[in-house]
C-alpha cells in the first residue's frame, strides 16, 4: 500500500481510440507495484477503463487524476465535452449517445455509467451543459 | 479445462507465440459488447467474440482474462496480436461462429460461471 498519497496525471486523447485504456494499464500495473490487493485492483480497473472510453466518446478527450493514499484511490475525470442535461437518464443501464465508431469498438450501449457506479464506493458526477463534465470515483482500500 | 482441449473442440489456430497448451480457464464467455464483459465476468474466464480490435485486449487486461478466441475466421492485425503478447494473453481464432463456438465448449463441460 502507499504509505503517502500518490497523484498521477495523464492526458486523454479524444481522437484516438487504439490508445485507450493505456492510463487504465498504467494504474493497474501501478497499484499492483503497492500491493494493493486484488479486489481493489479490479474495481479500480474497471471504472477506470469505463472513465476513459466515456472520456474519448462523450468528452471528446480530458484528463484524468488520480490520486492513491493509504485509505482510497481517487479517480477524477475531467473534459470539455458538451456536457449531460439529464444525469440521472445517463445512469440509467441502457441509454446512450455514443457514435457508430464507439459501437463497433464494443461499447456506447448504455453500460459505461452504471459500470462505474457499480465498481466505486461512491461516484459524484457534475456537468454543465455546452462546458463539460467532472465524474469522480473513490475506491475505498480498508 | 485445458486450452489444448479448447483448440481441439474448436479446431482453433494459435496466434499468439508464448506456451500456451497447459494453461487452464475456469468458465467462459461468449461476448461482443465490452461493457457487458467488464460487468459480469468472473476470473480465469476465456472470452470469445467476433470483434477483433485493440480495446477487446484492453478489456482482457482489466478484467484478467488470458485466453480469448476470435470467432468466424477472425484474424485480428499484427498491433492488436503484438498487444496481446504483451498482456500474456493467449490469441485464438476458430471457423465456428459465436453461438456454436459457445455451445461446442458448453457440451464438452466448460460452464459460464467456473462451476
Amino acid at each position: 500500500m502507499a504509505e503517502k498519497t500518490i497523484n498521477l496525471h495523464y492526458t486523454i486523447d479524444g481522437n484516438n481510440f487504439t490508445t485507450a485504456g493505456q492510463a487504465s494499464s498504467n494504474i493497474k500495473k501501478v497499484l499492483k507495484q503497492l500491493g494493493v490487493y486484488p479486489e481493489a485492483i479490479r474495481k479500480a480497473a474497471i471504472s477506470m477503463y469505463e472513465g476513459e472510453i466515456n472520456t474519448i466518446i462523450h468528452g471528446k478527450g480530458g484528463e484524468a487524476n488520480v490520486a492513491i493514499s493509504p485509505e482510497t484511490i481517487t479517480i477524477v475525470f475531467t473534459d470539455n465535452g458538451p456536457g449531460i442535461s439529464d444525469i440521472d437518464k445517463a445512469m440509467q443501464e441502457g441509454f446512450s449517445t455514443a457514435t457508430d465508431e464507439a459501437r463497433e469498438l464494443g461499447f456506447g450501449a448504455g453500460m459505461g455509467l452504471p459500470n462505474m457506479k457499480k465498481y466505486s464506493d461512491s461516484m459524484t458526477i457534475e456537468s454543465q451543459v455546452g462546458k463539460g463534465t467532472t465524474v469522480t470515483m473513490i475506491i475505498k482500500l480498508n | 479445462m485445458k486450452l489444448k482441449q479448447v483448440s481441439e473442440i474448436l479446431h482453433a489456430k494459435v496466434l499468439t507465440k508464448a506456451p500456451w497448451e497447459d494453461l487452464e480457464v475456469q468458465s467462459a464467455c461468449g461476448c461482443d459488447l465490452m461493457s457487458d464483459v467488464l460487468a459480469f465476468v468472473k476470473n480465469q474466464a476465456l472470452l470469445l467474440t467476433g470483434l477483433v480490435n485493440p480495446q477487446v485486449i484492453r478489456t482482457c487486461e482489466m478484467m484478467d482474462i488470458k485466453t480469448v478466441v476470435f470467432v468466424r475466421g477472425k484474424v485480428p492485425q499484427a498491433p492488436v496480436l503484438e498487444l496481446a503478447e504483451d498482456m500474456g494473453i493467449t490469441i485464438m481464432t476458430t471457423d465456428f461462429p459465436l453461438y456454436i463456438a459457445c455451445g461446442e465448449l458448453y457440451k464438452n463441460g466448460l460452464g459460464g460461471r467456473g462451476e
